[in-house]
């Protein structure tokens, strides 16, 4: 565009060339890359059979899934009697899973849409994994709700439809229902947004493609894209819009989420901090997910040239912001049960830390404050090894932060008279893993049938591609 | 826009590098010759405004329906909770607006987001089973084609070569396509 106008203008002193713009931009991809590697780097790995590691991956989540479903299958046939749930922790391990699963899908929408509106051009290294995950997150998430009503072929009760009971409808007041309308949306949205980005790279795909079954199905869901740049235009219009869109979106479902706790009266649940608390650590425990799948699949897939050490350290930065928030949160929750002088609240706070639960208390406090600040050191946050082990501890951590809110609270509250203990059952625990196995088993598959890069992305970062042979005549200028 | 097709000569220049396209296509518009189109493996920033193209009027659409989807969800949660069965809730304001923001926002969301996506495969006719041909092979991969309307623009094939080579052109055809549809 610069070299543009300054043709028009033909006398233009000082202004920076294109060369020299891009000699300012950070090297993004490696390996001195033109366009057509990428097509090729990112098409080949679904052009090979499957490798002996990815089949071990599928079969062991495979198997996680079905246990998964036969434990489901169990608890839905006998009710939800099979759980460890009692009187007072009416809410424990499913709702625990559910909050970590959403918090999970969250990254892969700031990744994909904030990271695009600042203009974070790393982001096109990791956004279609990201929101891939994000899907699968959320699925895995929103099955804990489903099931938690105990018969859950009538959870379309929660829609609001003329039905035949009155009509009755459904109480708009609650923030629970909220949350049904957040996490379909939610879903929905990210699933056009990562829909919509899939789109030139399906084209790509069925122009490389040989005649056949993957040919056919990229050209149907390519929806015969062209490259046309009047499409290519408005196509930007949109993704900027969906971005625009999904930017709130993704901080109002975990608000939401938040409000399923912050609104019941519950000591450790009542409190205004939830929705930032809440969507912080959903970022956080996100990052950390996108992080080990990415690592993971630069190594497995070879795409170091596409992830690289950079993209790393920019995600590492991103988690040890926002785990430094949920730090300040946990110190937050903590002040204001000292200073709120009421002796509920500073009661269930104090039984947090030095209660029975307090085992899983400082096991969040040691995964999720104390060990990330590891990244503070750069060469931590470049050692491949280091973060992966990190990522690993603060998914742990993340998961415990929900337990801890959620359980901890429920356990003793007003009456000591109700107050109960909690141990989740192997049935709550196999579901658990089965909802990891549905996880895993969609990501392996996609990872098989779709570009894990935004291949027409990551062309349009390229620094300065090296131009495929020597130019015919050395001075552009000459035409004007 | 929706025009019947029409039979045009056209002169179809390849380039392999986004930054010769951007400056053979500004130089196009520049001079006068009428680009049918502008073909690309990825979105070249800038191009729209190198082709002269005016910003895309999506966003209207998106904000149409967005308030659509507010309003709309608005009003039936008032009609649910105060009107058609009206519940007293914890005590609650039947029509309780602070309660019904987060449905409204939601919905309003799913619908602009919905209502957009819609908008843009209507307009750049996208559809599943559209015939497709590419406009040369390797267009969604690494190459980028500027097609210059022959018809009413006194520019023939040496003339454009004189002017694109200094571009890095890689190749030039001439072929008889049919617009009107296409843009």
């Amino acid at each position: 565009m610069v070299e543009s106008k300054q043709k028009r203008s033909a006398p233009a002193v000082n202004a920076p060339s294109a060369e020299e713009l891009a000699a300012l931009r950070p090297t993004l991809i490696t390996g001195g890359k033109r366009p057509g590697d990428v097509t090729r780097d990112i098409c080949e790995p679904m052009d090979r059979k499957p490798t002996a590691l990815w089949w071990a991956a599928f079969s062991v989540s495979l198997a996680a899934l079905i246990a998964g479903t036969i434990a489901v299958t169990y608890q839905i046939a006998f009710g939800i009697g099979t759980w460890g749930l009692n009187r007072t922790v009416g809410w424990a391990f499913d709702i625990t899973n559910f909050v970590f699963w959403v918090g999970i899908g969250h990254a892969g929408t700031l990744i994909s849409a904030v990271l695009f509106l600042f203009r974070q051009k790393w982001r096109t290294s990791v956004n279609r994994s990201a929101e891939a995950m994000t899907l699968f997150a959320v699925m895995c998430a929103g099955l804990f709700p489903v099931i938690h009503m105990g018969r859950p072929w009538l959870a379309f009760w929660m829609g609001p439809y003329p039905n035949t009971r009155g009509s009755l409808w459904v109480n708009f007041k609650s923030p629970l229902l909220w949350d049904v309308f957040a996490i379909s949306t939610y879903l929905l949205i990210s699933a056009v947004f990562w829909y919509i980005g899939l789109i030139p790279d399906l084209a790509t795909i069925r122009d490389r493609s040989k005649p056949g079954i993957r040919q056919r199905i990229a050209s149907i869901f390519s929806l015969g894209w062209n490259g046309s740049a009047r499409t290519w235009h408005r196509y930007e219009t949109v993704y900027m819009l969906l971005a625009g869109l999904a930017t709130p979106l993704v901080f109002s479902v975990h608000t939401i989420v938040s409000m399923d706790f912050a609104t019941a009266v519950i000591p450790g649940w009542h409190t205004t901090i939830f929705p930032p608390y809440f969507v912080a650590g959903a970022i956080f425990s996100g990052l950390a997910m996108v992080l080990t799948l990415m690592i993971i699949a630069r190594k497995v897939m070879q795409l170091e040239n596409y992830i690289t050490i950079v993209h790393i350290e920019s995600m590492c930065k991103l988690m040890l912001s926002m785990g430094s928030l949920v730090g300040l949160a946990y110190g937050t929750e903590f002040f204001m049960a000292a200073y709120s002088g009421n002796p509920y609240e500073q009661f269930v706070f104090l039984n947090r830390a030095l209660g029975p639960f307090s085992w899983a208390y400082w096991t969040m406090v040691s995964c999720n404050v104390l060990i990330p600040q590891v990244l503070w050191f750069r060469p931590l946050r470049r050692n491949v090894a280091v973060v992966f082990v990190i990522c690993i501890i603060i998914n742990i951590g993340m998961w415990f932060e929900r337990f801890v809110i959620i359980v901890t609270s429920l356990h003793r509250d007003f009456l000591p008279s109700s107050w109960a203990h909690y141990t989740p059952t192997t049935i709550e625990i196999i579901t658990f893993i089965g909802s990891f196995g549905l996880f895993f088993t969609c990501f392996l598959l996609f990872c098989r049938v779709a570009p894990v890069i935004a291949m027409a992305e990551i062309k349009g970062v390229l620094k300065n591609p090296p131009r495929s042979k020597a130019p015919q005549e050395s001075a552009k200028g000459d035409a004007v | 826009m929706t025009g019947p097709p029409e039979e045009h000569s056209c002169l179809l220049a390849t380039f392999d590098h986004e930054e010769d396209l951007l400056a053979a296509t500004s130089e196009v518009h520049r001079l006068g010759h009428p680009i049918v189109d502008v073909f690309t493996p990825y979105a070249v920033h800038g191009l729209d405004r190198a082709m002269g193209l005016r910003p895309s009027r999506l966003t209207w659409v998106c904000f149409v329906f967005g308030m659509a989807g507010g309003l709309g969800m608005l009003w039936f949660e008032h009609w649910v909770s105060a009107l058609a069965w009206a519940i007293d809730v914890g005590g609650k304001p039947w029509n309780s607006l602070p309660s019904n923001v987060p449905v409204a926002f939601e919905a309003a969301v799913l619908l602009a987001g919905f209502a957009s996506v819609f908008a843009l495969f209507w307009v750049a006719r996208l559809f599943p089973g559209k015939k497709y041909r590419p406009v040369i092979e390797r267009v969604t991969d690494d190459r980028f084609v500027l097609v210059i309307d022959q018809a009413d623009s006194q520019f023939d094939a040496s003339q454009a070569e004189a002017l694109l080579k200094p571009f890095n052109l890689v190749d030039l055809e001439e072929r008889v396509l049919s617009t009107g549809g296409t843009s």
